[in-house]
């Protein structure tokens, strides 16, 4: 059984459809990388997997557990499944330690000392134990989105999404952030993964999604994708990144 | 409850308690919009002039919104109405107190005279100034600085570049805060009430003590007042929505 | 013109005084009351509930949209009889002070969750949504992680707001309560010297707002500076 499966997902906003029809799924194990062009809906898509953006037809189906059922307990859900943002969304007015421990200590009920303990353990590990005692504001944006994967880690997901997390990064700081997630992959995290990082794919994703205007257009293993792109709109997309 | 109480025969003017409510309707609105006139024009004079790079109006401008926003509107109305008529001459001073024009001759009879009616729309528009100027000034600095530098960079004179670059974006900017210092001014103007001028809520107090029916009168006069209000900010919306620059969005959505 | 007899202040200074602790009690509890309740009225607006979110929006459009003076009226008409239908009482038993202190944090609340509203809807959408995905729900995520920065943000606005409130307190005058403006307004009946008086409380109200405004000006600039 797949750990994440999305079975004829649609999404509209008024009468706008921005999914339509998306079935795919991510395996234990498995790294996903979706890419496409911007306003494809990569982004909705993934929001939906954690129950952040609803959507009206279709099933998504995590753990066992399905998300568009109201009588599932989103929060307890969302406990297990990792998020990174485009943004970061670091909380601005707490400390990098506080960042670390409120999911730990208000949704899992861990003691402080066990989520301090646990939370320097994962920010050594992005290389920012330093950093501990500063604020979101005072650290560049790559050492944010690293302590944003650590704080996401602290959790013990059972997987992780990524939302564009190298996107709003200055181009020096985007290997930084990749380093920790190639890394990640190589233990065997689950992931799904919006990204244009074509070199992260080639490296480390089992499987690539397309996505232009709402649907999935491929759904195909690395080999496959780089190798004969089958549609056009792919095609066209992969000519565009690749050559800057 | 009692609502026919409202078509009764008023003891005073010739009319039923409602048209006493409207008469109260007419008078506020009339305080409102004459002192919007003047709130809106001497806002805006002072308001440009606290953003242009010249020492002494930006003083007299910056005194002026000090002065007014910092005494509560009441006390603005004991001094308009009580102090200044001592204060000049004591002729003018008289005149002003006894011989201006009682206002019972015109349509919607009022039992108060003109000068209660000028010195609450002498104070309303110039205290509302204050506010209408610190929207102005502030619309004209939410602009960048860019957008002046490159009209004095085609060669403009600094008022052509605040006519043709500047206000113009800015008075669209300032249309939502604008409407919402109108129904200031339009709910401040009930505290004219204290100086004896019969707008909207004094007559429905007025209603409540003659009738002892103080639910009616007091729910009359709001549902009154909402109305109103419902109506300018539709107008309002409308406004902004003909002027709105294409591609221009004030607020940004964010996905 | 008149001659000054400002001697006329200081005779009445007790009575003064008097109505100046009024006024800063009252200032003080509407306050308190105001941003509580308008705390909990932003809250009930924003939740996903219509059942709470409906009922909270009506209020406060309709204190929104009726006159201060008017809601004063309002509620000083309509305390005494909510109390003495609940207790028993006689209406009477409600002083006129509890009917201000009533109508003062009705209205107050109204305007607060306007700023509170305003101070959450300010923060980016992310920040929910990253404490959604860490499994927070709705309450933790307001309490730990938007509410906090909204507070921040809106720390001037709400003091700018309570300067509003404390020059708004000289409306009780329309229901007879003795605060500033009433003693001086009692004071000046009572010796014909009004226009000294008027001055005077002009002149205090205008040196107390200009400072408390500027502190707050000077605040906001250092809260600016420090992001």
């Amino acid at each position: 059984m797949p750990m994440i499966e999305l079975r004829n997902v649609s999404k509209w906003y008024g009468s706008f459809q921005v999914l339509d029809d998306c079935t795919t799924s991510v395996g234990k194990g498995e790294v996903v990388v979706v890419c496409g062009p911007s306003g494809s809906g990569k982004s909705t898509l993934i929001k939906a997997v954690n129950g952040l953006e609803p959507f009206q037809k279709g099933e998504i189906v995590v753990n066992g557990v399905s998300v568009g059922d109201p009588k599932t307990d989103l929060p307890k859900l969302r406990a297990h499944i990792g998020m990174v943002f485009q943004n970061f969304e670091l909380f601005p007015h707490m400390s990098i330690t506080r960042n670390l421990t409120l999911g730990q200590v208000k949704v899992l009920g861990r003691s402080q000392e066990e989520a301090e303990a646990k939370g320097m353990k994962l920010l050594d590990r992005v290389g920012l134990l330093s950093q501990k005692d500063k604020f979101p504001g005072q650290l560049s944006g790559g050492q944010q989105q690293r302590v944003a994967i650590a704080r996401a880690l602290s959790m013990d997901p059972i997987a992780m999404l990524f939302d564009e997390p190298t996107s709003a990064l200055d181009p020096e700081m985007i290997n930084e952030v990749l380093d920790v997630m190639v890394e990640l992959a190589r233990e065997g995290m689950t992931m799904m993964v919006v990204t244009h990082e074509m070199g992260f794919a080639r490296k480390v994703a089992h499987r690539v999604v397309f996505m232009d205007h709402g649907q999935i257009v491929e759904d195909c293993t690395k080999d496959e994708f780089f190798g004969s792109v089958r549609s056009e709109r792919a095609q066209t997309f992969l000519s565009k990144i690749l050559h800057h | 409850m009692d609502w026919k109480v409202l078509l009764e025969q008023a003891p005073s003017g010739g009319m039923t308690y409602l048209g006493w409510l409207w008469s109260g309707l007419f008078w506020t609105l009339a305080v409102s919009l004459c002192a919007w006139v003047i709130a809106f024009s001497v806002g805006s004079v002072v308001g440009v002039a606290r953003t242009v790079p010249l020492r002494v109006p930006r003083a007299v401008a910056t005194a002026y919104v000090e002065l007014f926003r910092n005494i509560p509107l009441l006390v603005q109305m004991f001094l308009w109405y009580f102090v200044m008529p001592e204060l000049v001459p004591k002729a003018w001073g008289d005149w002003l107190k006894q011989d201006m024009p009682n206002l019972l001759t015109l349509p919607f009879a009022a039992q108060f005279s003109l000068w209660e009616f000028t010195a609450a729309v002498l104070c309303l528009g110039l205290y509302t100034a204050s506010r209408v100027a610190e929207q102005v000034r502030s619309g004209i600095q939410s602009l960048s600085v860019g957008q002046t530098n490159a009209g004095l960079a085609m060669g403009l004179t600094l008022p052509q570049v605040y006519r043709h670059v500047t206000l113009p974006m800015a008075y669209r900017i300032v249309i939502p805060p604008m409407t919402s210092e109108f129904l200031t001014i339009f709910k401040n103007s009930s505290t004219a009430l204290t100086i004896g001028v019969l707008e909207l809520t004094a007559q429905s107090r007025q209603i409540s003590e003659y009738t002892f029916k103080t639910f009616e009168a007091f729910t009359a006069a709001t549902l009154i007042y909402i109305v109103i209000t419902m109506t300018v900010i539709f107008a309002m919306r409308a406004l902004e929505s003909r002027v709105a620059v294409p591609g221009y969005i004030a607020q940004g959505g964010g996905r | 013109m008149l001659e000054f007899d400002w001697g006329v202040i200081w005779k009445y200074r007790e009575s003064l005084w008097d109505g100046m602790l009024t006024s800063l009690q009252l200032f003080a509890i509407a306050l308190a009351g105001g941003i509580f309740f308008g705390t909990l009225l932003a809250l009930a607006r924003l939740a996903p509930w219509k059942l709470v979110s409906v009922p909270a929006a009506g209020f406060v459009n309709l204190i929104r949209s009726i006159p201060f003076i008017m809601a004063i009226f309002w509620f000083y008409f309509l305390t005494p009889v909510i109390v003495s239908k609940f207790t028993g009482q006689q209406g009477e038993a409600v002083g006129p002070f509890t009917s201000a202190v009533v109508a003062f944090i009705m209205v107050e609340s109204a305007y607060y969750s306007e700023i509170v509203r305003a101070g959450i809807q300010s923060i980016p959408r992310g920040q929910p949504a990253a404490a959604y995905a860490l499994g927070l729900n709705y309450w933790q995520s307001m309490g730990h992680v938007v509410l906090p920065q909204a507070f921040r943000n809106m720390l001037p606005v709400m003091l700018t707001q309570a300067v509003i409130l404390f020059q708004d307190t000289s409306l009780v005058y329309v229901v007879a309560l003795k605060d500033f403006l009433g003693a001086a307004s009692k004071a000046g009946q009572l010796t014909g010297r009004i226009v000294e008086l008027y001055i005077f409380v002009a002149v205090v109200f205008f040196i107390l707002c200009f400072l408390a405004s500027h502190a707050v000006k000077r605040l906001q600039a250092r809260l600016a500076a420090g992001r």
